[in-house]
């Protein structure tokens, strides 16, 4: 007979992994530099978006990015990419 | 045609995950998203993605995914796919999402007879060219003259042609893809979806920590490996080869950029002397003309991987 689990109790002993932001912790403390945006240049292309690997630039409203520095670790990619060099690496300062 | 910022602004990798900065597997997992939303059910053997995914009990991937021993993606994949069907599921795409080692080496023979029966997924493996989970072992898809730790003076063998294999299990679709063109890469997967049987894609994505280059460059370095023919962008649909933009602009070797500039870029490849970066651009312009065959032969009514 096939008996499909309905709840987690009745689910077998497996490992079951929850789908949680921020899995590794705050990774915005692996940086080194940090990308900083000059609105005034940016074109609202999105590339820096999808190109980022770590899910840390949202598109606003007008498509515009905002970078979430909690989780930004910095790789540069976004600065790379950008056609009209709107985003700049700063190094990061200690606090 | 798809544009970039039509592409959903929803998010299933999500942010904090566990990979090393300027992933490229990071880049392409995101775009997978992109292309298919979250119906569908990811089967990941161990690979760089495991630990992407975050340490257990949390994981970065928002959907359903099954974690399985490295060489059996594809023989999981198959039990997935069989228990949707079972259940009669039937919107829910199965994708394999493997490494290069557990899909050109230790994944192949499940990955074969999954292909054989027609199983009905889509197999992606995602390359960075060696073993980099445990540290960047040399695998069959490193390249020749790449260091890893296994090669330390560079490879001496040369890489697996992983897409035309499985072109020759006449499977109804295989693609090449790279993350530094996710609109490609989105047309290929949704397309897949679409096809009934198995479906494969190989990404090249760079890895900046194995490749020994700047985090910086992830998109550029994929960019560099297409425009010098290192990689070319091609789809066999039904037996057919095509190649895809920008690489059907590059029949023409005048138009292919210098492999050299590909590897300037990468600390693996310091060892490579004038005398090995001949030998490799003489492949390269073989391969091309092995593509070049393959899409006037598919231009004509002939099949060269055979009708399916
Ligand atoms: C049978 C078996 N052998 C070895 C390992 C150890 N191991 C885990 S991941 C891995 C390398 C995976 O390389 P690849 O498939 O290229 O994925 P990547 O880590 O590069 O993303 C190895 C050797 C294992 N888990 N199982
Ligand atoms: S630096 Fe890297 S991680 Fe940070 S926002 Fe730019 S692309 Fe994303
Ligand atoms: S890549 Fe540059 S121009 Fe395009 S959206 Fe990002 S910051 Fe703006
Ligand atoms: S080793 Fe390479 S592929 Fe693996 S997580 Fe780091 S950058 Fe990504
Ligand atoms: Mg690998």
């Amino acid at each position: 007979m096939n008996r499909i689990p309905k709840t987690r109790k009745e689910m077998p002993i497996t490992a079951l992994s929850i789908p949680t932001a921020g899995s590794m912790g705050k990774t915005g403390s692996w940086r080194t530099f940090r990308p900083e945006v000059n609105y005034s240049k940016c074109t609202r292309c999105t590339l820096c978006w999808i190109y980022c690997p770590d899910v840390a630039i949202t598109r606003q409203e007008d498509d515009s990015p905002k970078i979430d520095y909690e989780y930004c670790k910095g790789c540069g990619i976004c600065a790379n990419e950008c056609p009209v060099k709107a985003i700049t690496m700063c190094r990061e300062e200690k606090e | 045609m798809v544009t970039v910022k039509e592409l959903s602004k929803e998010e299933y990798l999500l942010e904090g995950h566990a990979a090393c900065a300027g992933c490229g597997p990071a880049i392409s997992i995101r775009v997978l998203f992109k292309a298919l939303g979250n119906k569908v059910f990811l089967v990941v053997p161990a690979c760089c993605t495991t630990v992407i995914q975050g340490p257990y009990p949390y994981t970065s991937f928002n959907v359903p995914l099954l974690n399985i021993l490295f060489e059996s993606t594809a023989a999981a994949a198959s039990g997935i796919v069989a228990a949707l069907r079972q259940r009669n599921i039937k919107d829910i795409t199965v994708v394999g999402w493997a490494g290069d080692g557990g899909t050109v080496d230790i994944g192949i023979q499940a990955l074969s007879g999954a292909a054989e029966r027609e199983t009905d997924f889509i197999y992606i493996c995602y390359d960075n060219e060696a073993y980099g989970n445990t540290g960047m072992q040399r695998s069959g898809a490193t390249p020749f003259g790449a260091w890893t730790t296994t090669t330390p003076s560079g490879k001496r063998e040369r890489k697996k042609d992983m897409p035309l294999i499985m072109a020759a299990h006449r499977i109804p679709y295989v693609a090449t893809a790279c993350p530094s063109y996710p609109i490609d890469f989105v047309n290929k997967l949704r397309k897949a979806k679409e096809i009934k049987g198995t479906k494969y894609i190989h990404i090249l994505a760079p890895c900046p920590t194995g490749w020994r280059y700047d985090t910086s460059k992830t998109v550029e370095l994929g960019r560099l490996a297409v425009q010098t023919g290192l990689w070319a962008l091609y789809e066999i649909e039904n037996g057919k080869f095509k190649l895809n933009a920008p690489s059907d602009r590059l029949i023409d070797k005048a138009k292919r950029k210098s492999v050299k500039e590909y590897f300037a870029l990468q600390g693996r490849f310091r060892s490579l002397t004038e005398k090995d970066i001949e030998r490799i651009q003489k492949w390269v312009d073989d391969d091309w003309e092995n593509y070049r065959r393959l899409a006037a032969c598919s231009a004509s009514d002939a099949t060269p991987y055979g009708k399916i």
